[in-house]
């Protein structure tokens, strides 16, 4: 009952696999298969053939459907693509706020559609241009932002109001997050009007991407904060970017990918509904994920497209949402970075547009292209410009958007989809067993699963099993040299000279109430963000700030597992 | 008395968080059958040659994707001579323009791998460049 075939269609297909069978069994002999294993970048084992046998046990209405319909595997759009396309959003961050800014108006000129923040690494870990812990790293991999000084060139004739901007910031996400507040309110913008994403997912974090400040428990509370500011004040702000992106980064399958994202949102929804007592359908709407597009073509399809339907199960089977954009898994791409190689970058743009193109297919909101650079440096503006490009290509040339979710019914596409939604179900289920994604994340788990997998990758990558062009296989021996952008040793000068002088001209007196209340805030489970907001208007600078949460709750070593 | 075994530090200077390089050739240095320390993320320069000397290593790998290479490395090196220890061997890798090799070839680096190297090539080279202190 309620099968996708009809008993006669499957009693033919399996006439006629079993007769292939033999055939392909005869012929073997003379041509076999030129390896023994056929597999995913993942290690995914792919059969030869796909036949409706495969997915004799999908149920069309239960487990496709349509497109803006409960489970939501087909997009949460009932239009699709023909409705609006995607974000065309290019993360981009480089040197100071000035740079950044001029970075964006080109990007923007040229077509782009949302602004993504990239900032620079002591930004990222909370600590200020002037701090022994910055040294050689101001500018280098993003902007850098100490105080709202900043943040308000950073910003400069950005229409606030008319754009939505993605910051990809984590420990101090609440701090970034009280600028881009405080920069709306002085240039009079309402809070109700501005949109954007914070990334403010910790618990990728210790899984994966190592930036960190103070222990997951807390961390987990500030992000608890945010969501419920956002809920009460900023309702067009998606506090949390539940990202598996840099989970596969760090050398993850691609269902580890899906199963530890999934299930660090379901660790974010718990804390929310108990620690606030919010409705989760008040909140859930807001929530929004972040995925890698890797070279694996029809596997990242899969992941995509199997990560709307268990995220549309959990909400409605495990939380009770009753709202269906609760149902709703949203979400941003980005295609892979570890997927570029040094050697012969060119043949980078090749891969960004095939991982692209999967993204699109696997049905993604919004979008970042790499740059065919990205591997050696922060992109210059000439490869920005081809990556975007991509883009817009697969947008408006290649007629992918035609039609929704094309893949669907594919015997392949669907048996994929189905076996990464089982075997992300069966990791949800052991993190459930483990007492959720801290425990797990204290007892190693996730991080030693994907050490796994890096590690039987490169191995592979060692002994010729999987291929990277350029790397272990069709090797040129003269490199093509690429012209690379500089950050200049400069703009770490100039910015601390900037930090210095808007720490002369504040209020110092205003500061240090602001921070002692924040710090009061901490103590008492107070919301942090009212206080965040105040502190930065008064021009505390973010380390100031992310001080008195290293204070209140302490800070988190990098255990070192390999 | 059974010989003494090479130990080998993996070390992640500065704020920089892309550690699956360092922990993948961390599990392959202990493979190798050396002795490995791995440090995590997030070390001062300080920490490192602190921990290094303290340690009793013979070599120093360091990691750094973010671009501070060139402050970070040479200070690792240059805190190593400090506290006698200039006879610990210092390699390093990440995303390091060609531009920078001879810098830090002359602060002290005795090899540079980049993006593409094997985990082969990172053995051999020590297994033919290293000597372990005396």
């Amino acid at each position: 009952m309620g099968s996708y075939f009809s008993d006669d269609t499957l009693k033919k297909s399996q006439e006629l696999t079993k007769k292939w069978e033999d055939e392909v069994a005869h012929s073997a002999v003379q041509s076999p298969d030129q390896k023994s294993r056929w597999s995913t970048v993942s290690d995914l084992e792919i059969k030869r053939l796909y036949t409706p046998e495969d997915i004799e046990d999908t149920d069309f209405a239960r487990d496709i459907g349509a497109p803006g319909e409960f489970p939501y595997l087909r997009g949460n759009q009932p239009t699709g693509y023909r409705g609006r396309y995607w974000t065309f959003r290019m993360f981009a961050g480089m040197g100071s706020a000035a740079d950044t800014n001029a970075r964006w108006h080109m990007l923007l000129r040229e077509g782009q559609t949302g602004l993504s923040t990239a900032f620079d690494f002591p930004t990222l870990m909370g600590y200020d241009t002037d701090s022994a812990n910055a040294r050689g790293e101001c500018g280098r991999c993003g902007v850098a932002i100490d105080t709202l000084d900043d943040f308000l060139t950073l910003v400069d004739k950005i229409p606030l109001d008319k754009v939505t901007t993605s910051m990809t910031i984590n420990p101090p996400a609440s701090v970034l997050w009280a600028m881009y507040c405080a920069a709306a309110d002085k240039r009079g913008v309402p809070l109700s009007k501005i949109g954007g994403t914070i990334q403010n997912d910790m618990l990728k974090e210790f899984i994966a991407q190592k930036t960190f400040m103070c222990p997951p428990e807390p961390s987990v509370r500030i992000i608890s904060d945010t969501v419920e500011f956002g809920t009460k004040y900023v309702p067009k702000w998606n506090t949390i970017s539940i990202s598996g992106y840099h989970i596969r980064e760090a050398g993850s399958t691609a269902v580890q990918e899906l199963a530890f994202t999934l299930r660090d949102g379901i660790e974010y929804v718990e804390d929310v509904i108990q620690r606030k007592g919010l409705d989760v359908d008040a909140f859930a709407p807001r929530l929004s994920f972040f995925f890698n597009s890797h070279i694996d073509f029809f596997e990242e399809i899969c992941k995509m497209r199997a990560a709307r339907r268990i995220w549309a199960h959990v909400m409605k089977e495990r939380f009770h949402a009753k709202n269906p954009r609760s149902w709703w898994l949203r979400f941003h791409t980005q295609t892979a970075g570890c997927s570029l190689t040094a050697q012969q970058p060119y043949n980078n743009v090749v891969r960004t547009a095939i991982e692209a193109l999967a993204g699109v297919l696997g049905g993604t909101q919004s979008l970042h292209t790499n740059s065919l650079d990205e591997v050696l440096a922060l992109p210059s503006e000439h490869a920005v410009q081809i990556a975007l490009r991509t883009q817009q290509i697969i947008a408006e040339e290649t007629g992918v958007a035609n039609t929704i979710d094309p893949l669907a019914g594919s015997y392949f596409i669907e048996s994929l989809t189905n076996k990464m939604e089982e075997e992300a179900w069966k990791y949800i289920a052991k993190i459930d067993e483990m007492g959720g994604m801290i425990a797990a994340i204290d007892k190693g788990f996730p991080q030693l699963e994907i050490a796994d997998a890096a590690y039987r990758f490169q191995q592979q990558i060692d002994h010729n099993e999987k291929v990277m062009v350029g790397v272990n296989k069709y090797v040129t021996s003269e490199e093509q040299p690429i012209p690379l952008l500089q950050i200049d040793e400069k703009v770490g000068k100039e910015q601390l000279k900037r930090l210095a002088d808007v720490k002369r001209r504040r209020d110092s007196r205003a500061v240090s109430t602001d921070l002692g209340d924040l710090k009061n805030a901490c103590k008492t489970g107070k919301n942090v963000m009212p206080y965040c907001i105040q502190a930065v208007k008064d021009m505390a600078s973010l380390q100031e700030i992310c001080d008195v949460y290293r204070e209140v709750f302490g800070e988190y070593r990098d255990p070192g597992l390999f | 008395m059974p010989e003494r075994r090479i130990r080998i530090m993996v070390a992640k200077p500065g704020l920089d968080g892309h550690d699956r390089g360092a922990r993948i050739l961390a599990r392959a240095f202990r493979d190798a059958g050396y002795e490995v320390i791995y440090t995590g993320c997030h070390q001062t320069p300080e920490q490192i040659a602190a921990a290094a000397v303290q340690e009793d290593v013979d070599l120093v790998g360091l990691s750094c994707l973010s671009g501070a290479h060139g402050y970070l490395f040479p200070r690792v090196v240059e805190l190593l001579k400090e506290k006698g220890a200039e006879d610990i061997t210092v390699i390093g890798g990440g995303i390091i323009p060609d531009q920078d090799f001879q810098r830090l070839y002359d602060a002290g680096i005795k090899a540079i791998f980049t993006p593409g190297a094997t985990l082969d090539s990172i053995l051999d080279w020590i297994k033919n460049n290293l000597k372990p202190r005396e």
